[in-house]
Protein backbone atom coordinates (compact mmCIF):
# COMPACT_ATOMS: atom_id res chain seq x y z
CA UNK A 1 0.00 0.00 0.00
CA UNK A 2 1.33 3.27 -0.80
CA UNK A 3 1.51 5.24 2.46
CA UNK A 4 4.78 7.74 1.45
CA UNK A 5 3.69 10.99 1.46
CA UNK A 6 4.57 14.38 2.72
CA UNK A 7 3.01 16.08 6.08
CA UNK A 8 1.02 14.82 8.53
CA UNK A 9 -2.03 12.41 7.44
CA UNK A 10 -5.70 13.35 7.10
CA UNK A 11 -6.57 10.05 8.61
CA UNK A 12 -4.71 6.93 9.38
CA UNK A 13 -5.11 2.91 9.98
CA UNK A 14 -2.47 1.19 11.39
CA UNK A 15 -2.39 -2.74 10.67
CA UNK A 16 -6.23 -3.50 10.63
CA UNK A 17 -7.57 -6.80 10.52
CA UNK A 18 -11.29 -7.72 10.47
CA UNK A 19 -12.56 -11.45 11.19
CA UNK A 20 -16.67 -11.46 11.06
CA UNK A 21 -18.06 -15.23 11.38
CA UNK A 22 -14.80 -17.01 11.28
CA UNK A 23 -13.63 -15.35 7.71
CA UNK A 24 -11.31 -13.04 7.78
CA UNK A 25 -12.50 -10.32 5.79
CA UNK A 26 -9.10 -8.12 5.59
CA UNK A 27 -5.72 -8.47 7.31
CA UNK A 28 -3.05 -5.89 8.47
CA UNK A 29 -4.19 -3.03 6.47
CA UNK A 30 -1.98 0.09 6.83
CA UNK A 31 -2.95 3.59 4.81
CA UNK A 32 -2.12 7.11 5.42
CA UNK A 33 -4.84 9.45 3.80
CA UNK A 34 -3.52 12.96 3.03
CA UNK A 35 -4.88 16.18 1.75
CA UNK A 36 -5.66 16.27 -1.83
CA UNK A 37 -6.49 12.48 -1.95
CA UNK A 38 -9.09 10.51 -3.43
CA UNK A 39 -9.45 6.80 -2.46
CA UNK A 40 -11.31 4.10 -3.43
CA UNK A 41 -12.12 1.29 -1.48
CA UNK A 42 -12.85 -1.51 -3.85
CA UNK A 43 -13.71 -5.33 -3.37
CA UNK A 44 -16.75 -7.72 -4.36
CA UNK A 45 -19.84 -8.08 -2.12
CA UNK A 46 -19.02 -9.43 1.10
CA UNK A 47 -15.54 -8.21 0.91
CA UNK A 48 -15.76 -5.68 3.97
CA UNK A 49 -15.82 -2.37 2.75
CA UNK A 50 -19.07 -1.28 4.65
CA UNK A 51 -17.36 -2.60 7.67
CA UNK A 52 -13.79 -0.67 6.47
CA UNK A 53 -15.65 3.03 6.50
CA UNK A 54 -18.03 2.54 9.94
CA UNK A 55 -14.38 1.23 11.93
CA UNK A 56 -12.36 4.47 10.04
CA UNK A 57 -15.14 6.36 11.34
CA UNK A 58 -16.14 5.12 14.14
CA UNK A 59 -19.08 3.37 14.59
CA UNK A 60 -17.64 0.54 14.94
CA UNK A 61 -15.72 -0.05 18.08
CA UNK A 62 -14.95 -3.47 18.80
CA UNK A 63 -14.04 -6.74 17.20
CA UNK A 64 -11.24 -5.41 15.09
CA UNK A 65 -8.10 -5.15 14.85
CA UNK A 66 -5.46 -2.28 14.59
CA UNK A 67 -5.37 1.20 15.31
CA UNK A 68 -7.14 4.13 13.38
CA UNK A 69 -5.89 7.75 13.59
CA UNK A 70 -8.64 10.40 12.90
CA UNK A 71 -6.76 13.98 13.51
CA UNK A 72 -9.11 15.89 11.14
CA UNK A 73 -13.19 16.08 11.59
CA UNK A 74 -14.68 13.82 9.24
CA UNK A 75 -18.06 13.40 7.69
CA UNK A 76 -19.63 10.03 7.05
CA UNK A 77 -21.98 9.16 4.81
CA UNK A 78 -23.54 5.39 4.86
CA UNK A 79 -26.16 3.43 3.34
CA UNK A 80 -28.91 4.95 5.02
CA UNK A 81 -30.17 8.57 3.67
CA UNK A 82 -30.41 9.91 7.52
CA UNK A 83 -33.52 11.57 6.29
CA UNK A 84 -36.39 12.11 8.12
CA UNK A 85 -39.68 12.00 5.83
CA UNK A 86 -41.88 14.15 8.33
CA UNK A 87 -39.41 17.08 7.99
CA UNK A 88 -38.92 19.02 5.13
CA UNK A 89 -34.93 18.84 2.98
CA UNK A 90 -34.72 21.93 4.88
CA UNK A 91 -35.51 21.06 8.17
CA UNK A 92 -33.56 17.78 7.83
CA UNK A 93 -30.12 20.08 6.89
CA UNK A 94 -30.67 22.36 9.49
CA UNK A 95 -31.28 20.58 11.86
CA UNK A 96 -29.02 17.78 11.39
CA UNK A 97 -28.46 15.25 14.46
CA UNK A 98 -24.85 14.92 13.38
CA UNK A 99 -24.74 18.06 14.75
CA UNK A 100 -21.24 19.36 12.57
CA UNK A 101 -22.61 23.07 11.60
CA UNK A 102 -25.30 26.08 11.82
CA UNK A 103 -26.27 26.83 8.50
CA UNK A 104 -27.50 30.36 7.57
CA UNK A 105 -30.75 29.67 5.14
CA UNK A 106 -29.21 30.52 2.32
CA UNK A 107 -26.42 28.17 2.59
CA UNK A 108 -29.14 25.01 2.80
CA UNK A 109 -30.91 26.79 -0.16
CA UNK A 110 -27.83 26.97 -2.74
CA UNK A 111 -26.92 23.25 -1.69
CA UNK A 112 -30.44 22.06 -2.34
CA UNK A 113 -30.12 23.77 -5.78
CA UNK A 114 -27.14 21.87 -6.65
CA UNK A 115 -28.14 18.88 -5.46
CA UNK A 116 -31.59 19.09 -8.44
CA UNK A 117 -33.77 19.81 -5.74
CA UNK A 118 -34.56 23.24 -6.09
CA UNK A 119 -38.65 23.81 -5.73
CA UNK A 120 -38.74 20.80 -3.37
CA UNK A 121 -37.59 22.75 0.02
CA UNK A 122 -40.45 23.05 1.80
CA UNK A 123 -41.90 19.72 0.85
CA UNK A 124 -42.47 16.85 3.59
CA UNK A 125 -39.38 14.19 2.27
CA UNK A 126 -41.20 11.54 3.02
CA UNK A 127 -42.83 12.56 -0.58
CA UNK A 128 -39.48 12.73 -2.33
CA UNK A 129 -38.30 9.49 -4.50
CA UNK A 130 -35.19 7.04 -2.74
CA UNK A 131 -33.10 8.88 -4.95
CA UNK A 132 -34.19 12.10 -4.22
CA UNK A 133 -33.72 11.37 -0.11
CA UNK A 134 -30.41 10.39 -1.13
CA UNK A 135 -30.02 13.92 -2.53
CA UNK A 136 -31.01 15.60 0.29
CA UNK A 137 -28.07 13.73 2.23
CA UNK A 138 -25.88 14.54 -0.17
CA UNK A 139 -26.45 18.15 -0.19
CA UNK A 140 -24.45 17.94 3.13
CA UNK A 141 -21.58 17.38 1.02
CA UNK A 142 -21.81 21.14 0.08
CA UNK A 143 -22.48 22.30 3.65
CA UNK A 144 -19.81 20.37 5.19
CA UNK A 145 -16.81 22.15 6.16
CA UNK A 146 -15.32 18.53 7.45
CA UNK A 147 -11.90 17.78 5.83
CA UNK A 148 -11.82 14.14 5.62
CA UNK A 149 -15.46 12.46 3.57
CA UNK A 150 -16.05 8.64 4.11
CA UNK A 151 -18.88 8.12 1.71
CA UNK A 152 -20.66 4.88 1.32
CA UNK A 153 -21.96 4.04 -2.15
CA UNK A 154 -22.70 7.83 -2.85
CA UNK A 155 -23.32 7.07 -6.29
CA UNK A 156 -26.47 4.51 -5.25
CA UNK A 157 -29.78 5.50 -6.87
CA UNK A 158 -28.51 8.88 -8.17
CA UNK A 159 -28.80 9.42 -12.03
CA UNK A 160 -26.53 10.32 -14.09
CA UNK A 161 -26.13 14.15 -14.22
CA UNK A 162 -26.14 13.49 -10.08
CA UNK A 163 -23.21 11.38 -10.36
CA UNK A 164 -21.53 14.16 -13.09
CA UNK A 165 -22.19 16.97 -10.25
CA UNK A 166 -20.99 14.56 -7.43
CA UNK A 167 -17.39 13.86 -8.96
CA UNK A 168 -17.37 17.26 -9.49
CA UNK A 169 -17.80 18.21 -6.13
CA UNK A 170 -15.11 15.63 -5.27
CA UNK A 171 -12.93 16.98 -7.40
CA UNK A 172 -13.29 20.70 -6.02
CA UNK A 173 -13.03 18.99 -2.71
CA UNK A 174 -9.33 17.45 -3.31
CA UNK A 175 -8.27 20.06 -5.11
CA UNK A 176 -9.35 21.96 -2.13
CA UNK A 177 -7.01 20.41 0.36
CA UNK A 178 -9.92 17.83 1.54
CA UNK A 179 -9.62 13.73 1.26
CA UNK A 180 -12.17 11.75 0.20
CA UNK A 181 -12.50 7.56 0.88
CA UNK A 182 -14.96 6.17 -0.75
CA UNK A 183 -16.73 3.12 -2.00
CA UNK A 184 -18.04 2.25 -5.20
CA UNK A 185 -18.70 -0.36 -7.74
CA UNK A 186 -18.31 2.45 -10.68
CA UNK A 187 -15.21 3.97 -12.01
CA UNK A 188 -15.06 7.56 -10.64
CA UNK A 189 -14.32 9.84 -13.84
CA UNK A 190 -12.39 12.53 -11.97
CA UNK A 191 -9.61 14.69 -13.08
CA UNK A 192 -7.51 14.01 -10.27
CA UNK A 193 -5.25 10.59 -9.05
CA UNK A 194 -7.57 7.89 -7.59
CA UNK A 195 -5.81 5.54 -5.37
CA UNK A 196 -7.34 2.20 -4.97
CA UNK A 197 -7.59 0.42 -1.84
CA UNK A 198 -8.55 -3.34 -3.00
CA UNK A 199 -9.77 -5.25 -0.09
CA UNK A 200 -9.98 -8.56 -1.85
CA UNK A 201 -6.21 -8.47 -2.25
CA UNK A 202 -5.00 -8.29 1.03
CA UNK A 203 -5.87 -11.30 2.46
CA UNK A 204 -3.37 -13.61 2.10
CA UNK B 1 -19.50 28.33 10.30
CA UNK B 2 -18.73 26.92 13.50
CA UNK B 3 -20.01 24.21 15.15
CA UNK B 4 -23.05 24.61 17.64
CA UNK B 5 -22.51 24.47 21.63
CA UNK B 6 -23.47 21.62 23.15
CA UNK B 7 -26.98 23.25 24.91
CA UNK B 8 -27.65 24.74 21.75
CA UNK B 9 -27.87 21.59 19.81
CA UNK B 10 -29.68 19.99 22.24
CA UNK B 11 -32.40 22.54 22.05
CA UNK B 12 -32.19 21.53 18.34
CA UNK B 13 -32.61 18.35 18.82
CA UNK B 14 -35.53 18.58 21.40
CA UNK B 15 -37.48 20.94 18.68
CA UNK B 16 -36.63 18.50 15.78
CA UNK B 17 -37.85 15.78 18.61
CA UNK B 18 -41.59 17.57 19.84
CA UNK B 19 -41.53 19.24 15.62
CA UNK B 20 -41.66 14.94 14.68
CA UNK B 21 -44.28 13.97 17.36
CA UNK B 22 -46.44 16.76 15.91
CA UNK B 23 -46.10 15.93 12.60
CA UNK B 24 -47.29 12.19 13.92
CA UNK B 25 -49.99 13.31 16.37
CA UNK B 26 -51.43 9.57 16.17
CA UNK B 27 -48.01 8.74 18.39
CA UNK B 28 -49.18 11.69 21.07
CA UNK B 29 -52.44 10.31 21.13
CA UNK B 30 -51.86 6.46 21.59
CA UNK B 31 -50.28 6.45 25.15
CA UNK B 32 -53.19 8.70 25.91
CA UNK B 33 -56.22 6.47 24.64
CA UNK B 34 -54.63 3.36 25.64
CA UNK B 35 -54.61 5.12 29.20
CA UNK B 36 -57.97 5.97 29.03
CA UNK B 37 -59.20 2.94 27.51
CA UNK B 38 -57.69 0.88 30.30
CA UNK B 39 -58.92 2.73 32.92
CA UNK B 40 -62.38 2.41 31.83
CA UNK B 41 -61.97 -1.15 31.73
CA UNK B 42 -61.57 -1.10 35.39
CA UNK B 43 -64.90 -0.01 36.67
CA UNK B 44 -66.23 -2.34 34.17
CA UNK B 45 -64.62 -5.37 35.74
CA UNK B 46 -64.78 -4.49 39.68
CA UNK B 47 -68.47 -3.15 39.81
CA UNK B 48 -69.37 0.60 39.78
CA UNK B 49 -69.19 0.42 43.73
CA UNK B 50 -67.38 3.95 44.19
CA UNK B 51 -65.79 2.63 47.47
CA UNK B 52 -64.21 -0.04 45.99
CA UNK B 53 -62.89 2.49 42.97
CA UNK B 54 -61.54 4.71 45.15
CA UNK B 55 -59.80 1.83 46.72
CA UNK B 56 -58.10 0.59 44.17
CA UNK B 57 -58.07 4.18 42.11
CA UNK B 58 -54.07 5.03 43.31
CA UNK B 59 -52.91 1.61 41.91
CA UNK B 60 -55.21 1.53 38.74
CA UNK B 61 -53.86 4.92 37.57
CA UNK B 62 -50.64 4.27 38.41
CA UNK B 63 -49.99 0.79 37.14
CA UNK B 64 -52.42 2.10 33.53
CA UNK B 65 -49.94 5.20 33.11
CA UNK B 66 -47.05 2.83 33.45
CA UNK B 67 -48.02 0.61 31.27
CA UNK B 68 -48.99 2.95 28.44
CA UNK B 69 -45.16 4.78 29.06
CA UNK B 70 -44.13 1.61 28.39
CA UNK B 71 -45.92 0.94 25.04
CA UNK B 72 -44.20 4.09 23.95
CA UNK B 73 -40.72 3.80 25.21
CA UNK B 74 -39.86 1.21 22.11
CA UNK B 75 -40.64 4.02 19.71
CA UNK B 76 -37.92 6.41 21.24
CA UNK B 77 -34.79 5.29 18.96
CA UNK B 78 -36.56 2.81 16.39
CA UNK B 79 -37.33 5.37 13.34
CA UNK B 80 -33.60 6.78 14.20
CA UNK B 81 -32.03 4.00 13.69
CA UNK B 82 -33.69 2.45 10.72
CA UNK B 83 -33.09 5.88 8.73
CA UNK B 84 -29.47 6.25 9.72
CA UNK B 85 -30.02 9.14 11.72
CA UNK B 86 -28.78 7.09 14.92
CA UNK B 87 -25.43 6.58 13.47
CA UNK B 88 -25.24 10.40 12.70
CA UNK B 89 -25.96 11.23 16.18
CA UNK B 90 -23.68 9.50 17.71
CA UNK B 91 -20.60 11.03 15.30
CA UNK B 92 -21.42 14.34 16.52
CA UNK B 93 -19.12 15.84 18.21
CA UNK B 94 -21.52 17.14 21.08
CA UNK B 95 -21.49 15.02 24.09
CA UNK B 96 -23.95 11.90 23.50
CA UNK B 97 -24.85 12.07 27.08
CA UNK B 98 -26.89 15.52 26.89
CA UNK B 99 -27.86 14.66 23.05
CA UNK B 100 -29.92 11.32 24.71
CA UNK B 101 -31.42 13.17 27.46
CA UNK B 102 -33.06 16.20 24.96
CA UNK B 103 -34.67 12.68 22.99
CA UNK B 104 -35.82 11.28 26.47
CA UNK B 105 -37.15 14.73 27.88
CA UNK B 106 -38.84 15.52 24.34
CA UNK B 107 -40.46 11.46 25.25
CA UNK B 108 -41.44 12.85 28.97
CA UNK B 109 -43.14 15.93 27.28
CA UNK B 110 -45.15 13.98 24.70
CA UNK B 111 -46.07 11.04 27.18
CA UNK B 112 -45.78 11.66 31.19
CA UNK B 113 -46.33 15.17 30.90
CA UNK B 114 -49.89 14.81 29.18
CA UNK B 115 -50.70 11.58 31.35
CA UNK B 116 -50.08 13.45 34.26
CA UNK B 117 -52.40 16.41 32.56
CA UNK B 118 -55.22 14.23 31.73
CA UNK B 119 -55.26 11.86 35.02
CA UNK B 120 -56.96 13.76 37.00
CA UNK B 121 -60.42 13.27 35.01
CA UNK B 122 -60.07 9.37 35.42
CA UNK B 123 -59.36 9.88 39.08
CA UNK B 124 -62.53 11.40 39.37
CA UNK B 125 -64.16 8.97 37.27
CA UNK B 126 -62.49 6.44 39.66
CA UNK B 127 -63.85 8.44 42.57
CA UNK B 128 -60.32 9.18 43.94
CA UNK B 129 -60.83 12.26 46.55
CA UNK B 130 -60.36 15.61 45.36
CA UNK B 131 -57.53 16.14 48.09
CA UNK B 132 -55.59 13.51 47.05
CA UNK B 133 -55.32 14.81 43.11
CA UNK B 134 -52.53 17.51 43.47
CA UNK B 135 -50.77 14.86 44.94
CA UNK B 136 -51.66 12.39 42.10
CA UNK B 137 -50.59 14.78 39.61
CA UNK B 138 -47.37 15.80 41.29
CA UNK B 139 -46.29 11.92 41.80
CA UNK B 140 -47.00 11.52 37.76
CA UNK B 141 -44.99 14.40 36.85
CA UNK B 142 -41.88 13.22 38.49
CA UNK B 143 -42.79 9.10 38.44
CA UNK B 144 -43.02 9.64 34.84
CA UNK B 145 -39.84 11.38 34.13
CA UNK B 146 -37.90 8.46 36.26
CA UNK B 147 -40.03 5.90 33.65
CA UNK B 148 -39.17 8.07 30.46
CA UNK B 149 -35.27 7.79 31.22
CA UNK B 150 -35.67 3.99 32.89
CA UNK B 151 -37.62 3.13 29.30
CA UNK B 152 -34.13 4.81 27.60
CA UNK B 153 -31.94 2.44 28.90
CA UNK B 154 -34.38 -0.26 27.24
CA UNK B 155 -35.37 1.75 24.31
CA UNK B 156 -31.25 1.95 23.34
CA UNK B 157 -30.06 -1.95 24.16
CA UNK B 158 -33.29 -3.28 21.77
CA UNK B 159 -33.29 -0.90 19.40
CA UNK B 160 -31.14 -3.00 17.09
CA UNK B 161 -33.76 -6.04 17.19
CA UNK B 162 -36.52 -6.11 14.81
CA UNK B 163 -38.82 -7.00 17.20
CA UNK B 164 -37.73 -5.96 20.65
CA UNK B 165 -41.53 -5.26 22.08
CA UNK B 166 -41.36 -7.91 24.35
CA UNK B 167 -37.80 -7.83 25.33
CA UNK B 168 -37.86 -4.13 26.19
CA UNK B 169 -41.01 -4.93 28.62
CA UNK B 170 -38.60 -7.77 30.07
CA UNK B 171 -35.62 -5.84 30.59
CA UNK B 172 -36.83 -2.50 32.26
CA UNK B 173 -40.46 -3.50 33.97
CA UNK B 174 -38.26 -4.86 37.22
CA UNK B 175 -36.78 -1.07 37.43
CA UNK B 176 -39.84 0.58 36.87
CA UNK B 177 -41.06 -1.64 40.41
CA UNK B 178 -39.79 1.37 42.41
CA UNK B 179 -41.39 3.79 41.05
CA UNK B 180 -44.61 2.27 41.02
CA UNK B 181 -44.56 1.43 44.84
CA UNK B 182 -43.53 5.53 45.79
CA UNK B 183 -46.10 6.90 43.21
CA UNK B 184 -49.24 4.60 44.53
CA UNK B 185 -47.69 4.94 47.46
CA UNK B 186 -47.55 8.62 47.57
CA UNK B 187 -51.52 8.82 46.47
CA UNK B 188 -52.45 6.09 48.85
CA UNK B 189 -51.19 8.41 51.59
CA UNK B 190 -52.77 11.48 50.11
CA UNK B 191 -55.93 9.29 50.36
CA UNK B 192 -55.37 8.69 53.94
CA UNK B 193 -54.58 11.79 54.77
CA UNK B 194 -50.97 10.90 55.82
CA UNK B 195 -48.07 13.52 54.46
CA UNK B 196 -46.87 12.43 50.77
CA UNK B 197 -44.12 14.76 51.33
CA UNK B 198 -41.35 11.47 51.88
CA UNK B 199 -42.68 9.37 49.11
CA UNK B 200 -42.86 12.62 46.52
CA UNK B 201 -38.70 13.13 47.85
CA UNK B 202 -38.21 9.61 47.19
CA UNK B 203 -39.50 10.10 43.48
CA UNK B 204 -37.78 13.47 43.55
CA UNK B 205 -34.43 11.15 44.20
CA UNK B 206 -34.98 8.59 41.45
CA UNK B 207 -35.61 11.60 38.77
CA UNK B 208 -31.94 12.73 39.97
CA UNK B 209 -30.73 9.45 40.07
CA UNK B 210 -32.29 8.39 36.90
CA UNK B 211 -30.85 11.84 35.19
CA UNK B 212 -27.11 11.67 36.45
CA UNK B 213 -27.10 7.72 35.49
CA UNK B 214 -29.50 6.87 32.66
CA UNK B 215 -27.51 9.00 29.78
CA UNK B 216 -24.52 6.87 30.31
CA UNK B 217 -26.63 4.10 30.12
CA UNK B 218 -28.56 5.04 27.10
CA UNK B 219 -25.30 6.18 25.65
CA UNK B 220 -23.28 3.14 25.82
CA UNK B 221 -26.49 1.07 25.01
CA UNK B 222 -26.46 3.04 21.86
CA UNK B 223 -23.14 2.77 21.25
CA UNK B 224 -23.46 -1.25 21.10
CA UNK B 225 -26.19 -1.52 19.04
CA UNK B 226 -25.08 0.50 16.34
CA UNK B 227 -21.87 -1.46 16.50
CA UNK B 228 -23.74 -4.92 16.60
Amino acid sequence: MPTNSAGTPLLAAQTLSLVRGGRALFRDISFAVHAGQLWQIEGPNGAGKTSLLRILCGLARYGFEGRVQRPAPQLYLGHHAAVKGLLTPRENLAWHVSGADRYANEQIESALVRVGLYGYEDVPSHTLSAGQQRRVNLARLFLSSAPVWLLDEPFAAIDKEGVVALETLLEEHVAAGGAVLMTSHQAVQVNCEVRVLDLAGSVV
Amino acid sequence: MSAPGTFQFCARLLHRQLLLAVRRPIDIGNPLLFFVMVVALFPLGLGPAPEKLADFAPGVLWITALLSNLLTSDTLFRSDFDDGSLEQLLLAPQPLYLSVLAYMLAHWLTTGLLLAVVAPVFAVMLSLPMAALGILVTSLLLGTAVLSLLGGIGAALTVGLKRGGMLISLLILPLYMPVLIFGSAAVEAAVSGVPAGPYLAILGAMVCLAIALAPLAVAAGLRISIDA
